[in-house]
């Protein structure tokens, strides 16, 4: 087995053998389901000009899931550092970047399976839920499993993962999990929240096209999306630069830095 | 080994060390020299005043009281007239009146309210239809210092389903007599004027009056206008039926009342009809103009508008909630919410907490004192910023288009203290978090999720979490009803008004909640975590 293979290996058996990851994967699929269900079930369109976009309904959950999706990436590396482990770690595996990368691959896998679980079963609901609410054929939902829903849930698990690997990024870059979580959490929520407090347009649009979340929510919706401040695919692009960033800041930190 | 049962030997604690306050001063100490976590609270602050050059930045065109989002335009807003108090009105009516000079009394009695739809047609039109009685559609007789928008009176109302009410000067509601008016329940209503006070009596009867309230008008000019009128208010519910394709959203309401047995105190002149506020398809007021008709021995006065405050979406002035310039209030709490969870979680990853529960070994005690010097903290911090913000961010809007609402002292004392306690019992909530999840990552991720993530649904564009329905603390709008962040209602500057059914958007600063509902809230998930913490914290091993 080469370098890399045994990295992988040794980092998957640290995953699974501590409880902490599954809870914090079943709790992004449970928020995820239960708050997308919450929404779905208060709202109601009314008229063929409701406006109201399904798919974001059903996905309300993705707001608070993804802070869970940020805990695992967080500690997933955040943990080494808290616990003193990073040393070991590093002694065993000198090779710094290919431990991170092995770090980040072992991440990804769970996580995007959490993720695919999630945005199934809440995109399950919202399909159970919404046509007894109104979003019918006569007003303008003929189905809720065309190919745009398809990219939509797509760009939603994808959405996760991506959420994720910048959480591990930052967390190896700030090394302090409160610390990290704290970045990943204000970096993902106020670019919304100004955008929302603010009424100068230009600006908010601005905002919700380089913010990771808004910009990577865009590839969620199913109507409107021309008038959309990115297409689907560049807002999940963004998020992508944005993950990009936090891990090449978080392999820069490891290499240049001591543990 | 059922015999023998001795009770273990317990030291007790020396004197100095059973006292509480020591160990707020240790907390304290803790505290204050971690520089991380000071510099981690001067960035709150800072945030939190930033916030205010951010939030003011209204250069979006006319808002008014619906932020102006995606569609940019930048229409001029119709001007909003200002009642005595300088506060925003609606003065739009039919007014049947006669000039009155000096004290004295105009009874009427009134027989019949009802209402219809006023529909705008695609072709710019309008047309009447069935139904629009509303249950503030409101005739009766007004005491009003001149004709022109804005200026003082004193009313005694019939109501759509208010029963009777005396109102005046915009603002003011007082309740009468209960139920509905018909010919076999009649309502008589009486305005006596005696120099700047005016007061309101009804009756059912017509021999036996009760007062209803006593309204002062200061700066009431001797001579007056007073008489009859009727103004279909604001739209409760709209029939979905005559919401058909092409007809635009613009609609109204009418109100007709039957006036009998009018006296005037005063020499009569003869009515004169006006549309207060103009009225008309190309006016800003009423869509249609009034009516004044006269029959045997009755007069029937019908009109479309309201009298009362411009609050909710019944304003279009280009004015701001104050509430803006606290706009960086949650960029502030993240670093704050990051502190008060490392507060513990520090402890359980240094096993400092073992220490600190040998020098204090009554648990319960030291989780207080934690709280207490966490929760000061973050009220002190949350005032100053609030503070700085609201002096920073109240001239700003002021150039900016000015403030919707005048705001009073008390309701800033309250926007800013109320910002220091939104602070402080968040850091507390983070604080029991992280006692019961000892991990500093989760425990600041479960707050942000409770505390931040609610305002931003809704705001988002997921209409069932956003506060829509009519009236004050109207329907949905949940995530701003039952999670800490329901506490950000502390900030509302702006009034709401039982009397005004009206859309009130979290957008032009309403909340669901009144501001201590809202506190409330969020106080109950603090004790119910420091609850939990403290059951936790004394049966687990630290």
């Amino acid at each position: 087995m080469n370098l890399t293979g045994q990295a992988l290996k040794a980092e998957w058996t640290k995953y699974r053998t501590v409880a902490g990851p599954s809870w914090l994967l079943a709790g992004v699929v449970a928020l995820t389901v239960a708050i997308g269900v919450a929404e779905a079930s208060v709202t109601h369109c009314l008229s063929a000009a409701c406006g109201i976009d399904p798919a974001t309904v059903s996905f309300t959950g993705i707001y608070p899931g993804q802070a869970v999706a940020a805990v695992a990436g967080v500690l997933a590396i955040g943990n080494e550092y808290s616990t003193g482990m990073i040393k070991l770690s590093l002694t065993a595996m000198p090779q710094r970047l290919t431990w991170f990368l092995a770090k980040a691959t072992v991440l990804t896998a769970p996580v995007l399976t959490a993720s695919a679980l999630a945005v199934a079963g809440a995109a399950l609901a919202g399909r159970l839920i919404l046509p007894g609410h109104g979003f019918t054929a006569a007003h303008g939902y003929a189905s809720l499993t065309s190919a745009t829903d398809v990219r939509a849930a797509a760009g939603a698990v994808l959405y996760l993962a991506l959420i994720a690997l910048l959480s591990l990024g930052l967390a190896a870059a700030a090394r302090d999990p409160a610390a990290a979580i704290g970045l990943v959490l204000g970096l993902l929520y106020l670019f919304p929240l100004a955008a929302a407090v603010i009424s100068n347009p230009a600006l908010a649009r601005h905002l919700d096209q380089i913010g990771p979340l808004p910009a990577g929510l865009d590839a969620q919706a199913t109507i409107g999306v021309k008038g959309l401040p990115l297409a689907p695919w560049q807002g999940l692009g963004v998020t992508a630069a944005w993950t990009a960033g936090a891990l090449l800041l978080g392999a820069l930190a490891l290499t240049l830095r001591d543990a | 080994m059922s015999a023998g049962t001795v009770t273990p030997d317990r030291s007790r604690l020396a004197p100095e060390r059973e006292s509480f306050w020591p160990l707020v001063h240790a907390e304290w100490t803790k505290f204050r020299t971690v520089r991380g976590w000071v510099i981690a609270v001067g960035v709150a602050i800072a945030a939190i005043t930033v916030g205010a050059f951010l939030g003011t930045d209204v250069s979006g065109g006319c808002a008014g009281g619906h932020a102006a989002s995606g569609a940019a335009s930048a229409a001029a807003c119709p001007a909003q007239p200002t009642g005595p108090g300088g506060e925003p009105v609606q003065d739009v009516f039919y007014f049947a009146h006669q000039p009155v000079t000096g004290n004295g009394t105009i009874t009427v009695q009134m027989t019949s309210l009802t209402g219809q739809f006023i529909v705008g047609t695609s072709n710019g039109g309008w047309r009447a239809a069935p139904g629009g009685l509303q249950p503030w559609s409101k005739a009766g007789i007004i005491i009003k210092q001149n004709t022109s928008q804005g200026s003082a009176y004193a009313a005694m109302i019939v109501t759509g389903s208010n029963g009777v009410r005396m109102q005046w000067d915009y603002v003011n509601d007082t309740p009468g007599l209960a139920g509905r008016v018909s010919a076999s329940a009649p309502r008589w209503l009486r305005l006596v004027r005696h120099g700047a006070t005016i007061t309101g009596y009804d009756s059912a009867d017509g021999t036996h009056w009760t007062p209803v309230g006593t309204a002062t008008l200061p700066g009431l000019t001797s001579t007056v206008q007073a008489g009859l009128f009727a103004a279909g208010t604001s739209i409760e519910s709209y029939p979905a039926d005559l919401r058909g394709a092409g007809v635009p959203d613009n609609f109204g309401a009418q109100a007709t009342g039957v006036f009998r047995h009018i006296r005037l105190s005063w020499p009569a002149t003869g009515w004169t009809g006006t549309n207060i506020g103009g009225a008309g398809p190309n006016e800003n007021g009423a869509p249609l103009p009034g009516t004044l008709r006269r029959g045997a021995g009755t007069l029937t006065v019908a009109g479309d508008g309201d009298i009362s405050p411009a609050a909710g979406n019944a304003y279009s002035g280009n004015g701001h909630s104050l509430q803006r310039a606290l706009a960086g209030t949650f960029v502030g709490l993240i670093p704050l919410i990051v502190v008060a969870a490392m507060f513990i979680t520090a402890e359980y990853r240094r096993g400092l907490i073992r220490v600190s529960l040998t020098a204090a070994p009554r648990r319960g005690r030291l989780l207080a004192a934690k709280a207490v010097v966490i929760g000061a903290v973050g009220f002190v911090a949350g005032l100053a910023a609030a503070a700085l913000a609201l002096a920073a961010g109240t001239p700003l809007l002021r150039r900016a288009g000015g403030l919707a609402w005048p705001v009073s002292l008390l309701t800033e004392a309250r926007m800013a203290a109320g910002t220091g306690a939104l602070l402080a019992v968040a850091a507390v909530l983070a604080l029991a978090i992280g006692t019961i999840v000892r991990r500093s990552a989760l425990a600041v991720a479960v707050v942000i999720v409770v505390v931040v993530v609610p305002y931003l649904l809704a705001f988002g564009p997921l209409p069932g979490s956003q506060p829509q329905g009519s009236g004050p603390g109207g329907g949905g709008g949940w995530p701003l009803q039952i999670t800490p962040a329901a506490a950000m209602s502390l900030q509302q500057a702006v009034p709401q008004f039982h009397q005004l059914i009206a859309v009130y958007p979290l957008q032009a600063g309403y909340y669901p909640l009144a501001p201590w509902a809202g506190l409330a809230v969020e106080c109950a998930w603090a004790a119910a975590a420091l609850a939990l913490a403290y059951y936790l914290l004394r049966r687990r091993d630290a």
